[in-house]
């Protein structure tokens, strides 16, 4: 198939394995994130695909030629991929112009082509201005940008990010997510993106893979995966969530204070007699009084503590019966003191379980 | 978008990567090192050792050659006097240097500039021309102090002479203690003052802060630097050769050069001579070693921390005094000495007009054909050893920074190996390795030039990988991901990146290299010419104006050079601690 293929790939470090049979296809095109707390194996992973290390199990292809094996691999240079570093790894020794005309001149493309390609690429990333600047006389935002240029300059068949954003401070790096995202709906190259920083993935992909411990544990689009988590850590790690264990029998699944049909339910449950689902905090809605609408749950109780983000209020809400408490988000006019009474309506169709 | 992978010429298809594909030349490089350091390091050392055990005829096994190397009493006596040399070296060399970094680091003493300056004199100053300097100030009979203390008393006596225990000693000290002074230096300037400060708010005073707190903080780097100007000073050959021989105070690197200077040459018995010179080094830099791995425990986190001036008040004019005295009997008066002889008709005659004349530096620069072969073949090999041992290293150095490969550490440890090697048992090795068949590199620059880049390599090696460290890996994967291979990535991003670190490496060996004696003494052939060997012989036919007036010149042209790598390369470049 056309496109990066990852199958069954492994690698050791001494008896610590950093990551686990891991398979993920990417399509010709495609952005896809690799996203998950640090020690994950997301980096690894990343410079597996770029060459730097190689596997100890699995292969790694491109258009179905194998890149890398257990036996050998081709070395980065011969991979035409290209990379973006986290410490963005512009060379001092050069020119903003040189830096970007590395790749080309190494390609032996005629100096003219060179010098066309390079002025319209740093016009891209808009630049053009800075070409004879040397790095030291450049910010960080402006030495991303020269990085991302001189990585897309060369065509490559795969682009690849590691953290490319978290040298940069908080407006910069928003402003450069959108940035590396309509660089690659203008040149749509296959990409790889490695970050901790879950809406960054958001911003960029088009899919997003979530590691933890070595292994994938769902890709997803950025949607599906906030709103269809398969997997406790895919819940916890994407937005805050409440998780409520209960039992299964028959064709109900019953939790504390209440009960909902499986059927309801948004995913099928997996099999076993424990239940566990996650529901996110903006997925519950707050009440003075009981709401009493048909086919959703509505539980009493009263505020226990609250906290207000600017967007949302954050409630903490205790059940008045059994010990269930829920996190609940409002919006700002939605106002409940400390100790109120108030009623949360939970619509089964939110409730995802999970594995 | 699959145009690049082709246009790289990836040879990759179907089920596996091509054996070809995956090569890279980085592993021939490494086998070329490796290859090198062999060559350079490990073959000469195992031919010492082979031919300390070797009949010098038949090449059978034999001990007849340690026999013949320890069967008199006066080569025993060598031995022993080489250690009580060095000992006596050392202790001098610290009452000249602690003071003074203490002073120039930590005190308020006026002239602290110009005690910089004078350190980095000493470190241009080679110690042969500071001993002819002392020769014509403190010989026992032409010399001028004898002279102006008869002129002034009248008295017909003398009241210092060189060509003592004394003297050697002295003179042997004003020159290497400089190591212990930069050494100590920065181990002063890593004191943190709040270290000093906090046993000055429990109630110590100044004198006991500074015996309870800085002292011992800065001991391990005292003890340090005091090994290695120990084993500096016993494997030194150029101070002893003109000091020791008329004091009548054989020492072993004489001993050595009378079973070099035997026809035919007693190379076997040399090498077995040279063995404990070797032993004693090995012991006492695992000893440094140990000693200095302490210090990492002790006081390194005190570095950044803000370091106050201490005020001396009135004793800051007794301490100029000290370091005044330290200069100018170290450094200025031999280089003075040695200038007006170079400006003399005849040295005796002093400070007078009338003996006031060009013609020596004329006849050393146009006239002496000798003289001038000499300047340009000891430039030369100096250039020649400090470019390839820097190029080396830096191969080395990157490949052990970067463990490119398995068994890189081996290639370190080879490229640091030469520091425990004294520069003439060095030569010995390479004499041994080098001078028979089918090499027969005796008698060439060639040899000299390949030993001096062993001797040196240690320099060069702890500056490179300094430098590498420093240069984030990213750099050059940045180049690799963009379809550089890695000599690709050393030439365009390392090596610009690293020009100013290996430029002041470069200017660290080149200097000692172009006056080095040591290592020269025994591999030099009858018709190559260095200066310092020059030198040597100038003083022993007595021609010490024109000995001079050579040593002003090559004097002047390092001094150029140093100036030139202060304005490129930054002030603090000689200053390094690992420039030892």
């Amino acid at each position: 198939m056309a496109g990066l293929s990852l199958k069954n790939l492994g690698r050791r470090f001494g008896t610590f394995e950093a990551v686990k049979d891991l398979n993920l296809d990417i399509a010709q095109g495609e952005f896809v994130s690799l996203l998950g707390p640090s020690g994950c194996g997301k980096t690894t992973t990343l410079r597996m695909i770029a060459g730097f290390i190689d596997p100890t199990a699995g292969t790694i292809d491109l258009d179905g030629k194998i890149l890398s094996a257990p036996s050998g691999s081709l070395p980065p240079e011969k991979r035409g991929m290209s990379m973006i570093f986290q410490s963005y790894a512009i060379w001092p020794n050069m020119t903003v112009f040189e830096n970007v005309a590395f790749g080309l001149r190494l390609r032996k493309v005629p100096s003219a082509d060179i010098k066309r390609q390079v002025h319209d690429m740093l016009n891209v990333v808009r630049m053009g201005e800075l070409a004879d600047r040397y790095p030291s006389e450049l910010s960080g935002g402006q030495q991303q940008r020269v990085a991302l240029a001189r990585a897309v300059v060369i065509k490559p068949a795969v682009l690849l990010l590691d953290e490319p954003l978290s040298n940069l401070d908080a407006n910069l790096r928003e402003e450069m997510r959108f940035e590396i995202r309509r660089m690659h709906d203008e040149f749509k190259i296959t990409t790889v993106y490695v970050t901790h920083d879950q809406s960054e993935a958001m911003v960029t992909s088009n899919r997003i893979a979530v590691m933890n411990q070595g292994r994938i544990e769902q890709v997803d689009e950025p949607y599906k995966l906030y709103s269809r988590p398969k997997t406790r850590f895919v819940a916890s790690f994407i937005g805050r969530t409440n998780f409520l264990n209960g039992t299964k029998a028959a064709d109900t699944a019953s939790f504390e204070g209440f009960q909902v049909p499986l059927s309801a339910l948004a995913e099928k449950a997996p099999d076993g007699g424990a239940v566990t689902i996650s529901l996110r905090p903006q997925a519950i809605r707050l009440h003075r009084a009981n709401p009493a609408v048909s086919g959703k749950i509505a539980l009493g109780g009263r505020i226990a503590e609250r906290a207000f983000l600017g967007e949302t209020w954050d409630y903490q809400f205790a059940a008045r019966d059994g010990g269930l408490t829920l996190k609940v988000a409002a919006p700002p006019d939605t106002v409940f003191e400390v100790g109120a009474e108030a009623w949360v309506e939970l619509d089964p169709g939110e409730m995802v379980p999970i594995a | 978008m699959n145009v690049s992978t082709d246009a790289l010429g990836t040879t990759a298809s179907g089920g596996r990567v091509s054996r070809l594909a995956m090569f890279q030349p980085v592993m021939l490089v490494w086998v070329a090192l490796a290859a090198i350091l062999v060559f350079l390091i490990v073959a000469p050392m195992e031919e010492l050792v082979v031919s300390s055990f070797q009949h010098a005829d038949t090449g059978d096994f034999t001990l007849e050659n340690y026999a013949a190397a320890y069967s008199k009493p006066r080569y025993i006596q060598a031995l022993w006097n080489t250690l009580k040399m060095g000992a006596a070296v050392v202790a001098l060399a610290i009452v000249f240097a602690v003071p003074l970094a203490w002073a120039v680091a930590r005190t308020d003493m006026p002239g602290r500039g110009f005690m910089r300056l004078a350190m980095l004199g000493s470190f241009i100053s080679p110690p042969y021309l500071s001993a002819i300097g002392w020769i014509l100030l403190a010989g026992p009979n032409a010399g001028w102090i004898n002279k102006a203390w008869q002129w002034v008393t009248g008295d017909p006596g003398r009241i210092v002479n060189v060509f003592t225990f004394e003297g050697l000693v002295f003179v042997m000290a004003s020159n290497v203690f400089f190591l212990i002074y930069i050494f100590t230096h920065s181990a002063f300037e890593m004191v943190n003052s709040e270290m000093e400060d906090s046993a000055n708010i429990l109630g110590a005073g100044p004198l006991r802060t500074a015996f309870k707190v800085t002292f011992p903080l800065i001991l391990p780097a005292i003890l340090g630097s005091a090994i290695i100007t120990f084993l500096i000073s016993i494997a030194l050959y150029g101070v002893p050769a003109l000091i020791s021989i008329p004091a009548r105070y054989p020492v072993v690197v004489i001993q050595l050069s009378e079973f070099f200077g035997n026809t035919p040459i007693q190379l076997e018995v040399a090498a077995a001579y040279s063995i404990p010179l070797l032993l004693i080094t090995a012991v006492l830099l695992g000893l440094q070693r140990l000693v200095l791995r302490r210090r990492t425990h002790t006081t390194v986190t005190g570095k950044g921390g803000e370091r106050r001036i201490v005020k001396l008040g009135a004793w800051r004019w007794v301490m100029f005094a000290y370091a005044m005295i330290v200069a100018l009997l170290t450094l200025v008066a031999p280089t003075f000495v040695l200038f007006v002889a170079a400006f003399s008709k005849v040295w005796t005659r002093g400070l007078e007009w009338s003996n006031l004349t060009f013609r020596n530096f004329y006849y050393i620069v146009f006239e002496h054909s000798t003289s001038q072969q000499a300047i340009v073949t000891s430039l030369t090999v100096g250039a020649a050893a400090a470019s390839v041992a820097i190029i080396l290293a830096l191969g080395i150095a990157y490949i052990v920074q970067r463990r490119l490969l398995p068994f890189a550490g081996a290639l370190s440890f080879l490229a640091m190996a030469p520091f425990v090697v004294p520069g003439i048992v060095l030569a010995i090795g390479f004499f041994a390795a080098y001078a028979p068949p089918p090499f027969a590199l005796y008698g060439g620059v060639s040899i000299l030039i390949l030993a001096f880049i062993t001797r040196f390599l240690p320099v060069a090696y702890t500056a490179s990988a300094a430098g590498i460290r420093a240069i984030h890996p990213e750099m050059e994967e940045a180049v690799r991901s963009l379809g550089g291979g890695r000599l690709t990535a050393v030439r365009h991003v390392v090596a610009p990146l690293l020009k100013r670190t290996l430029f002041a490496g470069w200017l660290l060996i080149f200097i000692p290299a172009a006056q080095e004696l040591s290592t020269a003494i025994f591999l030099i052939g009858p018709k190559t010419r260095l200066v310092s060997v020059l030198v040597l012989d100038m003083s022993e036919e007595g021609r010490y104006e024109h000995l001079a007036a050579l040593g002003c010149v090559l004097l002047v042209i390092l001094a150029l050079l140093v100036w030139a790598g202060f304005k490129i390369a930054g002030r603090d470049f000689m200053l390094r601690r690992d420039a030892s």
